[in-house]
């Protein structure tokens, strides 16, 4: 939803094009997902490879500098392999993972791509919890072990991925909570421990588990200045789904966020008209690593 | 956060014939020793002119003593972000980490070198331009700090594609575009030449495991600018000697010693991150 008060930001450059390459179509379905993804939710249905090569070749034209994947889980989609060439021969590229599906011939297959692409290749996988105590109770039952089991995959192929956590749980976010992550890692074998922390999004099933936004949690325009497209994702990225473009992958299930059919259409200032984008501007967020 | 919509300091390097060299470095981080070693062996390698493409201080000791170097070297210098920062008294150098162990190390580097600049130097990095350029052989070269957009923007090698080069040349109306910033060097050209060199730090090394540390020539030569990254060794042992006796980290002294880096990791991508130790 927007309103004509809204604030608009300006668009400075495509810096990176997100591809939600499964659509809404996950594995699991976590509970505190702002997108509301799982097995059967086809809000946004998987992109074709003539529509993802379409947005990456419009995104290289405007001189992009990186490419990121995420749905849904994106190793669902068949054709990911294929996905990761089109984009790897353009830029650096991410892709936003739970994990689970990271077996032992995809990890090579993925690693080997880490070791010879001309760009930078990074896998992030999401954990939120220490254990399967911690963890599963939001993402699922199991969950916890098999995204181990993926990470397991990755490190003993030479790819070492990112972890990204939700601080649903609060004492994530401090140094300590860091920390434990790290030293989680280091016992998976990862050598050069990375921790992403992300702020709960209120929307979507999180929505339902958090209570939501209040009313004054909104942007105004005395919040924007000549700062803020370069802090803001949306003044520097774009997201493509199948059901065309939008300012930022966090919004895409908010039609009024909707920017057109295409890449090309997206390019252009966007309005700041969810209460979602009140947490980018007061945690400093981006989707970025 | 930086202006880097003024316009660039155009330095005019007369008639250099096509065969002359120049010579680019970035990040002395306080290494004096590096500064004065570079800008002898450059001179021994026939460089024409000197350039700094900035961040004066952090890290290694003694800050005056590279920015005495600079003043009284024939350097064309422009401002890093780091220069930014001391030459406004800032409260930190915006670095914009999020990991506490990285801010915690930042912040010592940059409360040593803030409170051991002389005022008078503050005012010399303050003035700084941010960004400059010149022609050798035709070419049009720009020198900036981070990105010819932003002067704490990271370019580094494996991020930085083909696409995103082109716009940087086209909009800079630039044949080369040369940078610092990352602490790492790297060159990358598009199919007609144009391009960008990352002229890498002098201040500390390439975490890459060996001692010496970067920086680049220019030649001019009849079928373009060709970049030459040079390693070059120096005094390390006794640059760590100094940093010890300054108080600084034993985590820095060991970057100095070793080779590799031991803090401010995050903003690493991931190939240069698995590249090294930590």
């Amino acid at each position: 939803m927007t309103a004509s008060s809204d604030p608009t930001l300006p668009f400075l450059h495509l810096d990176t094009l997100w591809l939600q390459v499964t659509g809404t179509v996950c594995n699991i379905a976590c509970r505190h997902c702002f997108i509301s993804c799982g097995p059967k939710v086809r809000i946004h249905d998987l992109m074709t490879v003539d529509q993802c090569r379409a947005a990456i070749d419009a995104a290289a034209a405007h001189g992009c500098r990186a490419y990121a994947f995420t749905g849904g889980e994106p190793f669902l989609h068949p054709d990911i392999l294929a996905l990761v060439d089109l984009a790897l021969a353009r830029g650096p590229l991410d892709i936003l993972s739970n994990g689970m599906l990271i077996d032992e011939p995809l990890a090579q297959a993925l690693a080997r791509r880490f070791r010879e692409a001309p760009h930078g290749f990074d896998v992030r996988i999401s954990l939120d919890g220490l254990s399967a105590e911690e963890n599963d109770p939001v993402r699922g039952r199991g969950v916890f072990d098999a995204t181990v089991q993926g990470i397991r995959n990755l490190v003993a192929a030479g790819m070492e991925p990112v972890v990204a956590v939700t601080t649903v749980h609060a004492d994530h976010e401090s140094a300590q909570g860091r920390q434990a992550f790290y030293e989680l890692l280091r016992g998976l074998g990862v050598a050069h421990p990375r921790v992403k922390l992300i702020p709960p999004f209120r929307i979507g099933r999180e929505a339902r588990r958090s209570g939501g936004y209040g009313p004054l949690e909104r942007l105004t325009a005395a919040m924007i200045d000549d700062d803020s497209p370069w802090v803001l994702q949306c003044g520097t990225s774009r997201m493509v789904t199948n059901r065309g473009a939008w300012p930022c992958p966090i919004l895409v299930n908010d039609d009024g966020a909707r920017m057109g059919d295409r890449l090309d259409d997206a390019l252009r200032p966007c309005t700041l008209g969810s209460p979602a984008c009140h947490t980018c501007h007061v945690e400093g967020f981006s989707c970025r690593t | 956060m930086s202006d880097l919509s003024a316009p660039a300091a155009c330095v005019d390097l007369g008639q250099l014939p096509v065969g002359s060299t120049v010579a680019l470095f970035g990040g002395i981080y306080n290494n004096h020793l590096a500064l004065h070693a570079t800008v002898a062996d450059a001179r021994r390698r026939g460089a024409a002119a000197v350039f700094f493409l900035g961040d004066t201080g952090g890290f290694g000791p003694h800050p005056d003593r590279s920015v005495e170097g600079l003043r009284s070297l024939p350097v064309h210098s422009i401002a890093g972000n780091y220069d930014h920062s001391i030459g406004s008294d800032a409260a930190d150098c915006a670095c914009g980490y999020t990991d506490p162990r990285d801010n915690h190390f930042a912040q010592i580097s940059y409360d040593y070198t803030l409170a051991n600049t002389a005022a008078e130097h503050k005012g010399w990095l303050a003035a700084l331009p941010h960004s400059a350029r010149f022609e050798l052989g035709g070419q049009r070269v720009l020198l900036c700090h981070g990105s010819p957009r932003k002067q704490n923007e990271f370019l580094w090698h494996s991020t930085t594609p083909a696409a995103y080069i082109d716009v940087l040349c086209r909009e800079q109306q630039a044949d080369l575009v040369c940078c610092t910033h990352t602490g790492m060097h790297w060159e990358r050209r598009l199919a007609d030449g144009r391009g960008v060199v990352n002229v890498g730090a002098i201040g500390r090394p390439a975490n890459d495991g060996r001692t010496c540390v970067w920086y680049a020539l220019l030649h001019s030569t009849p079928a373009g600018l060709r970049a030459e990254l040079v390693p070059l060794s120096y005094d390390h042992e006794g640059l760590a000697r100094e940093m010890r006796d300054e108080g600084l980290p034993a985590e820095f002294v060991e970057t100095i010693e070793t080779g590799w880096w031991t803090t401010c990791l995050e903003i690493l991508p991931p190939r240069e991150r698995m590249a090294g130790r930590y």
